[in-house]
């Protein structure tokens, strides 16, 4: 395939130039092109979530979007939702309430969740769960992801 | 025992060292490594038959088998049970055995061009006969998948304790099951991937995989390809789970290893999910016709049981394919007290991908066989499920089993005892008939069982096992600033053993965990270990950590006696200072280890220099034991199953986190529920695999998966110096059996009997469909 196309990828604030072939996929182009390796790659076809990212505030499954589609939109990824060494309240609440084992699948709930908190903050507990089964983690269980998630709105509601 | 300690670490839910980097995106996964070439596998689409013509694209960098044939084949050994040692060519040389096997690797600098060169790659494969079920491979006539094993079986085993005929003659009543389970994945959320670098300084390839065994991976690939070890290095990085999957060598990772040297180059490949479904391995396809022989009293007098388990294509490194038949014959008589046994099992070849160990490894297949009949036997002399159980269940320690096991102390009785008080039976049974009446169908599954977890070399050569994996060794050193490092053989990928084994280090030594750093996945930088699987590590790992604590412990004893003058008996370490016990004189552990390296002469000669010490651990092994109870609601008109509870009670021995046995036992169940309802890898007639994605194969979503109530009891094994038991399996072990004795418990009213695992809509139809035309 030829036509490198030159875009702009804007992740967490910062912009990578980056050329690549319209067939590039987003995720693709944050791992390998920008070097954020955060985000995750499980099925590629769109069911599993790990790669979800934020693309102008929604959560978007980084495998079915093309990196040219998302040019000069605002991208999020996991390495953006620490402020330094202070992890968010999400974060926080996934470690406190052991809501990951391997951490592969994590950085994908991590921004669902917050994609969706972040429109949604008082998003009722089916409406939640609905959200929560966009995607998949195999070691958990879920029942900590969801008491972490619970614990995260509450925290954030507090405030 | 300072584990032992009530103000120690160890029985706290810590949270875990290993959270802060995979949390802020900073894990190191191996797909995240940069490479110079890519790897693309073009797998046959169609199998068995004889590969006829492979056309390569011109300009193409495409390996086949003829050009690697300094590789040896993936020979595993086993020395009983008659069992035929088979190869499996890293890349099909001759013939394909099934679809996705791998035939030709292109090699490109990225993915996409990898890809683009592998769609143009054509394979011509002639035609075969392919047998792809047990049975039909049994058949008089099946075509051979190996020219060298009659009738395609490669492993036989069989066991027949002298009394079986007699108490079987004996018995008043004789029941009779067929249960089947359904091929599994135990798809990792991270599929395989490996990144083989070659050091031109050092001659050296550095092979970052995602796998459960680095050492293994490293004496494996060096051998096949006839290098030194100390030429490879193996690193599992953060490993995105495993549940088995990766306790075995894959065929990849080994021409990655010969690529790099090839090249003098690195190379990379990052399985897709497509792959991992159809060649990676798969697991549980088993066929069991068991019969319990009752007296009347509904005691289990004699079992007995045919297992038949179709291993796919070839055998699996280093376990072989006979762990799944083997395990069965061993332990399929469960938590339950019956002395005459008979059983025959059998490893079947087929056209499909291998079979490997997955979380539980068999026990989830015979515990819904010996679950299923206990819950028969209990409808056919009217009494509860429960009740049949407190007939049989194991109560005497410890109880050597008509196969030989011998079982350490446990809860068998207990733990069903908490599980049916905790979702009151009697109500439930009153809440169930009212809910019948208005055309709703409940229902209550149990399931008890013991995990055989923590187990040594003793237990792997008893099956005959060329390697044996049963000891790990750790090394503990203390650096002069006085921060320590365990590295360990062992590899974990999810389990929270740096924290785990931290605590148990940290009560030892007197050091806070957050001073521990636990290394591991490293061949260069750990000593030789089996890896992380078969609920060993905590057990193993663990142990071995406790002994080289105390023998640190020791050390620094003597150095603060020799600096407090005082004598090394009365030191004692904690919270981060030596102390002479029942006095103010105390010194920082920090000042002992500065000493230690650096003020030798203050000694006498007495001490050697530095902190380092090592331990290996190799146990006899350890039951741990649970009930499971579910209660579901079965929808006759869709099949529809929806867990309504789920209730665990759970022991095992000393828990050193609870916050993390807890999340190791939800895993595990949800696990479980996946197999009992969704997940199945289905093959055509042809051969080919229908289920490519995880839209076709469906493991659960939190949705699938109901609020999960546990319960703890804490049986201090004996056969452990932690006191500790494994945890990993039991709740993918238990959970299936649960779910459906509860839907056959629900169906009781239609007359149907599910005996097949994932229990789908579809099979539920089917079975009350047949019911209908057979009323």
């Amino acid at each position: 395939m030829s036509g490198e196309i030159e875009i702009v990828l804007t992740i967490n604030g910062r912009d990578h130039p980056v050329r690549v072939e319209p067939r590039r996929t987003l995720v693709d182009a944050i791992r390998e092109d920008c070097g954020q390796t955060g985000t995750h790659i499980g099925c590629e076809h769109g069911v599993c979530g790990a790669c979800t990212v934020l693309v102008d505030g929604a959560p978007v499954r980084s495998c079915l979007m093309f990196a040219v589609q998302a040019a000069g939109k605002a991208i999020r990824t996991v390495e953006g939702l620490a402020s330094g060494e202070e992890l968010s309240v999400l974060q926080r609440a996934f470690m406190e309430h052991h809501g990951l084992q391997c951490g592969f699948c994590t950085p994908g709930f991590l921004m669902l969740v917050t994609g969706v908190l972040e429109r949604e903050p008082d998003i009722g507990d089916d409406d939640l769960i609905d959200v929560l089964a966009s995607n998949l983690c195999r070691c958990t269980g879920y029942q900590n992801i969801v008491k972490a998630v619970r614990a995260a709105m509450q925290e954030l509601r507090a405030k | 025992m300072s584990v032992a300690g009530a103000t120690g670490w160890v029985g706290r839910s810590i949270r875990r060292l290993e959270d802060p980097a995979l949390l802020a995106g900073r894990g190191r996964f191996t797909a995240d490594l940069p490479a110079a070439h890519r790897v693309r596998f073009v797998r046959s689409d169609r199998a068995p038959g004889p590969i006829e013509e492979i056309a390569v694209p011109a300009g193409a960098m495409v390996i086949t088998a003829a050009d690697i044939r300094d590789i040896k084949p993936i020979r595993p050994m086993l020395h009983k049970f008659d069992y035929v040692p088979i190869g499996q060519p890293v890349l099909a040389a001759g013939r394909v055995r099934f679809v996705g096997e791998a035939v030709a690797a292109v090699v490109a600098p990225s993915e996409a061009q990898a890809e683009d060169v592998a769609d143009a790659v054509e394979i011509r494969i002639g035609a075969g006969a392919p047998v792809i079920d047990a049975p039909a491979a049994l058949a008089a006539g099946a075509p051979l998948v190996h020219d060298e094993v009659a009738g395609n079986v490669i492993v036989k085993g069989s066991v027949e304790t002298p009394d079986f005929a007699a108490a079987r003659a004996g018995a008043a009543r004789l029941v009779r099951l067929t249960v089947r389970s359904r091929r599994q994945n135990a798809m990792p959320l991270e599929a395989r991937a490996g990144h083989a670098a070659f050091d031109p300084a050092s001659g050296r390839v550095t092979l970052t995989c995602s796998t459960q065994m680095p050492h293994l991976v490293r004496t494996a690939i060096a051998d096949l390809i006839g290098m030194p070890e100390a030429q490879l290095r193996v690193v599992a990085p953060d490993v995105g789970g495993g549940f088995g999957q990766k306790m075995s060598l894959p065929p990849e990772y080994v021409l990655l290893v010969w690529l790099a040297r090839k090249l003098q180059s690195s190379v990379a490949w990052n399985e897709d999910r497509r792959e991992n479904l159809i060649a990676a391995f798969h697991s549980r396809d088993q066929h069991i016709e068991l019969e319990g022989a009752f007296n009347r009293d509904a005691k289990l007098v004699a079992l007995s049981a045919d297992v038949i388990a179709n291993i796919g294509a070839y055998s699996c490194f280093p376990t072989t394919c006979a762990v799944e038949p083997l395990m069965a014959m061993a332990e399929l008589p469960g938590p339950y007290d019956v002395r005459a046994y008979r059983c025959t099992a059998r490893g079947v070849l087929t056209h499909t991908c291998p079979m490997a160990p997955y979380r539980g490894v068999s026990r989830p297949v015979i515990t819904f066989a010996i679950e299923r009949l206990m819950d028969r036997a209990a409808a056919e002399f009217a009494i509860e499920p429960s009740e049949i159980r407190r007939r049989n269940l194991i109560d005497r320690f410890p109880y050597v089993s008509a196969t030989g096991l011998t079982f350490d102390e446990a809860t068998y009785v207990e733990t069903m005892e908490i599980a049916v008080a905790a979702v009151d039976v009697p109500a439930f049974r009153a809440r169930q008939k009212d809910a019948r009446a208005q055309g709703r169908y409940l229902g209550i599954g149990l399931s008890t069982f013991s995990e055989r977890t923590g187990y040594g070399t003793p237990a792997f050569a008893a099956r005959g096992m060329e390697i044996t994996p049963g000891w790990e060794t750790v090394e503990l050193a203390m650096d002069p600033s006085g921060f320590v490092e365990a590295r360990i053989g062992a590899s974990p990928h999810g389990q929270g053993l740096r924290t785990t084994l931290a605590q148990i280090i940290a009560d030892e030594i007197g050091v806070v965990p957050q001073m521990i750093r636990v290394v591991h996945g490293d061949t260069d930088r750990t000593p030789y270990g089996f890896g992380t699987f078969a609920s060993r590590s905590l057990v193993i790992a663990g142990g071995a950590s406790l002994l080289a604590a105390r023998k640190v412990r020791r050390k620094l004893a003597a150095i603060a006696g020799h600096l407090l003058e005082a004598a090394a008996d009365d030191i004692v370490l904690e919270a981060g200072v030596a102390k002479v016990a029942g006095t103010d004189r105390s010194i920082p552990i920090e000042t002992l280890a500065r000493a230690a390296y650096h003020q030798l002469h203050r000694f006498k000669g007495e001490i050697e220099p530095g902190i380092a010490e090592s331990a290996t651990y190799d146990p006899p092994g350890t039951f741990s034991n649970a009930c499971h109870v579910a209660i579901v609601e079965v929808d006759p008109e869709t099949g529809l199953v929806t867990i309504e509870r789920f209730v665990a009670a759970e022991d095992a021995g000393r828990i050193i986190n609870p916050m993390i046995v807890d999340g190791q036992i939800h895993g595990g169940i949800a696990q479980g529920i996946g197999n009992a309802l969704l997940e199945e890898i289905v093959y055509d007639p042809t051969g080919n695999v229908l289920t490519t994605t995880l839209a076709d194969y469906l493991p659960p979503t939190v949705r699938d998966i109901p609020p999960i109530e546990l319960h703890h009891l804490a049986t201090m094994s004996e056969a452990t110096v932690t006191r500790a038991k494994g945890v990993g399996e039991g709740g993918a072990i238990g959970a299936p059996a649960a779910v459906v004795n509860a839907i056959n418990d629900a169906l009781a009213p239609f007359g149907v009997e599910i005996n097949e695992i994932p229990a789908t809509p579809r099979r539920i139809r089917a079975a009350l469909r047949a019911a209908e035309k057979r009323a």
